[in-house]
């Protein structure tokens, strides 16, 4: 995980060199900080100096939208959590008082990738009012807390004193956190009615919905959906990675080549 | 069929007026398994309706042979969507005269999906077809493309050339169990070391009984 970045990643970088994305993250032409943070979350460039300077990317006051949105702040915290560093975890959790909407997801989804558990109590702070307080912003496309970014990083990090707050979420009114909620409850007491519930949302009607519910299932590594993620009516790099998904879990769970791990290749194969 | 029967279900495709009538024709179409019908079903891989264009594929794989041509002819170059099928389509007919466009499609294409494809076809071709000094030159070429593309930054793209790799070892005299162990020997990623191991122990397995 640390070293992801490599001389075969440098090749097809294009135009920037890792000093130059650093440098650019203080230029004075705001796009090119913007875009530089992208690039090094991008390219998985993990060295110490694109970490730090990325962490302090988050504090970034210059670059702002009309809406008062800090669009530095939310690539550099997309960035790291693709980086791997839990240095940038303490900026993370502060990103998520951000007043941004955007940098709260993005801390949010950071931190679930970090694997920083230190982050639950300011995660756990976010639902706060429950159900009744998840509701949309007027005139915003999205509700007062990123619920779904949020509940799904309390899954990954086994955050079990969550539990209690986040198992109203399986009945808030928006499928994609009904489906965050459903893949943490999962995570957190590994029932099986929860991956058989997003099992079922692959023969839904709407198709970014079968897509969410495959990335669930996914990142559960839920084995018995294996032969519905392969028939589910959906491009095949999706059904790639989700059976992607169930194969890493699979690998982790058991040192050697199982049956299940060879079946989920084989239909991994079938969609090639 | 009569011709004028193989006229009939190609029609009933071209005039389908919902998805639904649309997919029951191209399934009539594919299981009358007549070469009058290969361009309607090439034609139908570009309708964006993934249904049909499965049935449709299933159609051109069963013709097998007869419809290497006209895929190759109609590849289109402007939708990868349907590219893709087509490229499904020629790599299960495995007919070798399509190795020149699955190695441009594995090494060039900007599809993931095309180039996956691709990728497990350069590793099923029935070499057999081709002249005995014409089969080594052929297959080392399908080789050296798998090799190259073993080391795409898209794991999706470097677990399609294991498969790839993997069919080249069954279906060619080459001998290429050493780059498996050799990818073992740099690949990060669990799901496509796990396809590598897996791959090493059916070839271990075949050469052993």
């Amino acid at each position: 995980m640390q070293s992801n970045w490599s001389q075969d990643s440098a090749a097809e970088t294009q135009g920037l060199t890792v000093e130059q994305a650093i440098a650019n993250l203080q230029s004075p032409d705001l796009s090119l900080r913007y875009y530089a943070a992208w690039w090094l979350g991008k390219f998985r460039v993990n060295t110490p100096a694109a970490v730090e300077a990325l962490i302090v990317a988050l504090e970034d006051e210059a670059d702002r939208t009309e809406l008062g949105g800090y669009p530095l702040r939310r690539n550099a915290a997309r960035a790291l959590g693709k980086l791997g560093d839990t240095q940038a975890v303490p900026g993370l959790i502060r990103c998520l008082a951000c007043d941004d909407y955007y940098v709260r997801e993005a801390a949010a989804q950071s931190l679930g990738m970090l694997d920083a558990p230190t982050a639950i109590p300011a995660l756990m702070e976010l639902l706060t009012g429950g159900v009744e307080a998840a509701v949309a912003i007027p005139g915003r496309p999205h509700l007062t807390q990123p619920y779904d970014s949020v509940i799904e990083a309390l899954g990954a990090l086994q955050a079990k004193q969550a539990i209690s707050l986040i198992q109203p979420f399986l009945e808030h009114p928006q499928a994609k956190v009904q489906y965050a909620a459903t893949r943490a409850m999962y995570q957190l007491t590994q029932q099986d009615s929860y991956g058989q519930r997003l099992m079922q949302a692959l023969e839904g009607n709407d198709l970014q919905l079968r897509r969410t519910a495959l990335s669930d299932l996914g990142a559960i590594g839920y084995l018995p959906a294996r032969e519905a993620i392969a028939r589910c009516a959906v491009e095949n790099s999706f059904k790639l990675l989700a059976l992607k998904g169930l194969l890493e879990h699979q690998v982790k769970l058991h040192e050697t080549l199982t049956q299940d791990a060879i079946q989920v290749m084989n239909l991994m194969d079938s969609l090639l | 069929m009569t011709e004028a029967q193989a006229q009939a279900l190609i029609r009933a495709v071209e005039q389908a007026d919902s998805a639904p009538r649309l997919v029951a024709a191209v399934k009539d179409l594919a299981s009358a398994e007549v070469a009058a019908g290969i361009s309607t079903l090439i034609a139908v891989l570009g309708y964006n309706n993934p249904t049909a264009a499965a049935a449709a594929v299933q159609g051109l794989i069963q013709i097998g042979s007869l419809a290497v041509q006209p895929l190759i002819a109609q590849l289109d170059d402007y939708n990868y969507g349907a590219r893709a099928y087509a490229i499904r389509a020629l790599a299960a007919i495995a007919d070798p005269r399509a190795l020149d466009i699955l190695l441009a499609s594995a090494a060039t294409d900007f599809a993931p999906s095309v180039r996956r494809a691709a990728a497990k076809g350069l590793g099923a071709l029935r070499w057999s077809e081709l002249a005995t000094n014409e089969r080594s030159t052929v297959q080392t070429k399908a080789l050296e493309t798998l090799e190259l593309i073993i080391k795409d930054a898209d794991w999706s793209i470097r677990y399609a050339a294991v498969v790839g790799l993997q069919g080249l070892a069954t279906t060619s005299e080459l001998q290429i169990q050493d780059k498996f162990a050799q990818i073992l020997a740099t690949e990060k990623d669990a799901a496509v070391r796990s396809r590598v191991q897996l791959a090493q122990s059916q070839l271990f397995r075949t050469t052993s009984d």
